[in-house]
């Protein structure tokens, strides 16, 4: 099923993408009908001596297979569109990564040994960085390749210790899932399994000490490839903290589950904290995953605290919730990603200081791009607000833990969800504002172009799942209930009933209804316009802008993206590392710059890159290219070994 | 009584609340505005004024800017739309409301918020320098303020254990006068958010004619006649969905029950002396406090998502 996916290498690179993006659909569509049925295996004869590839498609994978088709058909459609002013050679080469990388996600998630999913997930993470540094001539971009490759790496190595951990010593038979499904940890392993997973997968996803490279390397890869990142290879970080705590783990404990939603929620906040900041609109949307990564995150943290203390219908709720926002981000943030695609094939620009106006040059684009804006800041009726609302559920449905601790916990940790939502808004209401609104900030913005028609296709794809998801709500949760069903034994079931109202608990407690909000509000819309223009006329007149009669008004004279995120550089001041150049008033030229960076980078970074530093100059001693020196080596080393054997 | 009538009864209610709060909510703003008169010894323009405004407005030809996008249109119909809901599913003569099973508490926070992102961009489409100053800090106030509303209403909701309106203002006003310590805190933080999320002082004023310290006038600066006219009414709705949120939430007692028909003249009764009462105090409040400076408003609304916060902890502390 996958193969078809990476098999076509060859020439007609322009047919190519339209294709996988069919073949991506019947991925999804076959992947839907897989949620339904029983779990699939299949062992093929690849592999180890041992230890034959295993692949099985069970709910979970079957879930997240159908994230990926769904979101990379709507990509590759985009790609159709935007990669066809590559050179032939360059083409190719992206053709052949491009489809690796998915072909490398999809076996990620059949993935049901440890080898075959460490390789499928080194084709991924190698397939990527190649795909990251497409222009690699820009030496900025290399370095930001460089950064996720080595994140990449390290998250690998932590991956497949806990593999490790997993399989107990039982020999190479025991690297397959099923294996490790029957194996008893002790909880100190299982502990150690799950911290050493967290990292790895943590490390890939972009939760807090790890995020370093997210920012650097979405901005640099071309936007589709900066899409199915954020979208879709994000998520499979998400699928391998579920597989490991829910399925390959026997046993869960409660700490865990607070140790998640803390990493998320901080992971939440910092990121859109920092996107407010940003001034580059690829790094605003980078940083925007990140806070994305936290929420879902902090679902995961709830399951696994409703779990152990044995609330299992509000775990399944949380779990739902979580599963439910990782479809939606995955179509919101890749069509904001392939919208600021457009927006560079028409401008050339990522500073959105130099934009602004693009909704009169771009109509297409800009109106499909507010779908995901809309959706993303968490508005109803679309799919944003059902996850955010699932998940405000889950919290308020909270009370009653043995724990008092962890009870006092949860309100706190709903503030904080609440808050990260709200920030959301402000910085969409920037992205937006400042590249589709207002005037062109420069002249060479008259002649901007609307996206073309496979790019037009591809964002409309993924508009239209972000409506389709909102809109209904009952049916998505009805198919995640099987996930549940599988992961945590139980199911939310009632909400199967009643296709109109969403009620994730009973009725009286809390239900809500896109699809009638949306008949009332745009009735009450249409309503309104009529009677206006019926009772009274609806002459209108244009004219220059007012703006308070002040006459001399120009284009530089709009918010900029930096002062559009002064209140919260301002509010949220200790967190920032904030660099300013503020020229002389005596200056005829004056040249204003300022910047704001990440504190981590300072104090966690840089001291590892020096002792890096420091430990190889240390070894770089041992090393003098002399063959005799070398020979003494492995003397001494013979003589100690032959002394402790 | 079978189901059905009951049924068609709810939707007649709920069409009754629809038109009322539409035509009740500028009287409200002409009542607060009227009692600000007095208390600073002017005589007023009368409690009418405010449809007398809309009359005129609605009258004149809408002048929009050249470069002004569809966007820029429709906003004042979004806005209006969802102001006129959010002012329908609150439950304040009945507490059957058909329409509250579709929204409960979050998505009545969703509407406001589809509300305010949608006047924030269309601040932003002419390119003025006050739309996209207005816009900022209307995402500034709006960011501390949602979060704080929404700690308000989970408390209220932790108590009745429901996110439904009718069923929170049901459980509420059958506590016969107990004072929920939980809920008085929640109540001081909703007090904060109400005015700084109607553009009230101390946060924003909202007869100010100086550009520089608008918020919410200066994102509507570019709106005139029927646009400008919807703006306004959307307002002054907004300003009643709050009170009567207010009065829902923390003084729910003598709402009218299900079917309970002879209880609705004292209802009505009760309702608009609490309404009168509410517009007083909150005049009263902008009477004798200042207009603060813009930054100092994000420490104001920080102490309101602390009180809202602390209102929920000592929910889940004493369990009541």
């Amino acid at each position: 099923m996958l193969g078809v996916v990476g098999l076509w290498v060859k020439d007609a690179a322009r047919f190519i993408f339209p294709l996988s993006a069919a073949a991506s659909l019947v991925l999804a569509v076959s992947s839907v009908l897989a949620l339904s049925t029983a779990p699939e295996t299949l062992v093929l004869p690849l592999g180890l001596p041992d230890l034959p590839f295993h692949l099985r498609l069970d709910p979970l994978s079957a879930f997240f297979l159908i994230l990926l088709g769904a979101a990379s058909a709507g990509i590759s459609l985009f790609g159709t569109g935007y990669f066809r002013h590559l050179e032939d050679k360059t083409l190719r080469l992206l053709c052949l990564e491009y489809h690796l990388f998915l072909a490398g996600m999809a076996l990620v998630m059949l993935a049901d040994d440890a080898y075959l999913f460490m390789v499928a997930w080194e084709v991924m993470a190698l397939s990527s960085y190649f795909l990251v540094t497409t222009d690699h001539a820009i030496p900025d971009i290399r370095k930001a390749g460089f950064l996720y490759l080595l994140i990449a790496h390290v998250g690998a190595i932590a991956i497949l210790l806990s593999f490790g951990v997993m399989q107990g010593g039982h020999g190479i038979g025991a690297y397959t899932f099923d294996a490790m499904r029957n194996a008893e940890l002790s909880s100190f392993w299982a502990s150690a399994a799950f911290l050493l997973a967290l990292f790895g997968f943590g490390a890939k996803a972009g939760v807090l000490p790890m995020h370093v490279w997210l920012p650097e390397a979405h901005p640099a890869a071309p936007s589709p490839v900066s899409a199915l990142m954020s979208g879709v290879m994000l998520k499979t970080a998400i699928y391998g903290i579920l597989r490991v705590t829910f399925d390959l783990l026997g046993t869960q404990l409660w700490w865990w589950g607070v140790l998640a939603l803390g990493l998320g929620l901080a992971t939440a906040i910092f990121g859109v904290m920092f996107a407010a900041v940003q001034a580059d609109m690829k790094r605003l949307l980078a940083y925007s995953s990140i806070e994305n990564i936290g929420l879902l995150l902090t679902g995961i943290g709830l399951t696994l605290i409703f779990h152990v203390y044995g609330k299992d219908t509000l775990a399944a709720l949380a779990l739902i919730a979580t599963l439910y926002h990782s479809l939606n981000h995955a179509m919101f943030k890749s069509l904001l990603f392939v919208g600021t695609g457009s927006i560079l094939h028409a401008t050339g620009e990522r500073n959105m200081g130099r934009l602004g106006g693009l909704m009169r040059k771009m109509p297409w684009a800009a109106w499909l791009v507010l779908v995901g804006v809309l959706a993303i800041s968490g508005l109803p009726p679309l799919n944003g607000f059902v996850s955010e609302w699932l998940l405000l559920q889950a919290f308020l449905l909270s009370p009653g833990l043995p724990n008092d601790y962890i009870n006092m916990l949860v309100p706190v940790a709903a503030a904080v969800v609440a808050l990260a939502a709200a920030l959301a808004a402000y910085v969409m209401v920037k992205f937006y504002g400042v590249i589709f609104l207002g005037q062109p900030r420069e002249a060479s913005l008259e002649r901007a172009h609307d996206a073309g028609i496979w790019e037009r296709i591809g964002m409309g794809w993924l508009a239209l799942a972000c409506v389709g998801l909102g809109l209904a709500p009952v049916f998505v949760v009805h198919q995640l209930d099987r996930v549940a069903q599988m992961l945590l034994g139980v199911q939310l079931g009632n909400a199967a009933n009643n296709w109109v109202f969403l009620t994730p608990v009973d009725i009286e407690r809390a239900s809500y209804s896109p699809l009638f909000f949306l008949l009332a509000v745009l009735g009450v819309m249409l309503l309104t316009s009529l009677l206006v223009r019926r009772l009274y006329h609806g002459r209108v007149r244009r004219s220059a802008p007012w703006d308070c009669g002040f006459p001399a008004q120009t284009a530089r004279m709009q918010d900029t993206a930096e002062g559009f995120g002064q209140p919260i550089r301002r509010i949220f001041e200790p967190f920032f590392k904030i660099e300013r150049e503020v020229p002389s008033p005596f200056d005829m030229h004056p040249h204003y710059q300022g910047r704001s960076e990440d504190r981590l980078w300072y104090i966690l970074y840089q001291p590892l890159q020096h002792l890096t530093e420091k430990l190889s100059a240390m070894a770089g001693l041992l090393q003098h290219g002399r063959i005799h020196l070398y020979l003494t080596y492995t003397f001494v080393t013979l003589v100690v070994l032959l002394l402790f054997v | 009584m079978t189901e059905n009538t009951e049924f068609i009864f709810a939707i007649l209610f709920q069409l009754t609340q629809l038109l009322l709060v539409v035509l009740a909510a500028p009287l409200l703003s002409g009542w607060v505005n009227q009692c600000q008169a007095w208390l600073q010894n002017r005589s007023g323009a009368g409690v009418l004024q405010p449809y007398r405004v809309l009359h005129k407005l609605f009258h004149k030809d809408a002048v929009i800017a050249y470069n002004a996008s569809p966007l820029f249109r429709a906003t004042p119909y979004i806005v209006f739309g969802c102001m006129w809901l959010a002012a329908a599913i609150i439950p304040i003569i009945a507490v059957d409301l058909p329409f509250s099973r579709a929204a409960d508490v979050i998505a009545l926070v969703g509407v406001f918020a589809v509300a305010r992102v949608f006047i924030s961009l269309a601040a932003m489409d002419i390119g003025t320098a006050f739309g996209s100053l207005g816009a900022r800090r209307e995402m500034l106030v709006s960011f501390l303020a949602e979060p704080a509303l929404l700690m308000v209403l989970f408390t209220a909701s932790m108590i009745s254990h429901s996110t439904q309106l009718p069923t929170i203002v049901d459980t509420l006003a059958h506590h016969q006068f107990v004072i929920y310590p939980s809920l008085a805190f929640a109540a001081l933080a909703f007090v904060i958010v109400l005015l700084a999320e109607n553009a009230r002082i101390p946060v924003d004023n909202p007869s100010t004619h100086l550009e520089l310290t608008m918020i919410h006038e200066a994102m509507i600066l570019e709106y005139s006649a029927r646009h400008l006219a919807l703006i306004e009414w959307a307002s002054s709705l907004k300003l009643f969905a709050y009170i009567s949120l207010g009065i829902a939430l923390f003084t729910p007692h003598g709402i009218a029950e299900v079917g309970n028909w002879a209880g609705l003249p004292l209802a009505i009764g009760l309702l608009l002396l609490k309404l009168m009462l509410a517009g007083a105090g909150l005049a009263l409040l902008e009477t004798v406090s200042a207009k603060m400076r813009i930054f100092r408003a994000p420490e104001f609304l920080g102490t309101a998502f602390l009180l809202a916060v602390l209102g929920l902890l000592i929910h889940f502390l004493l369990g009541v």
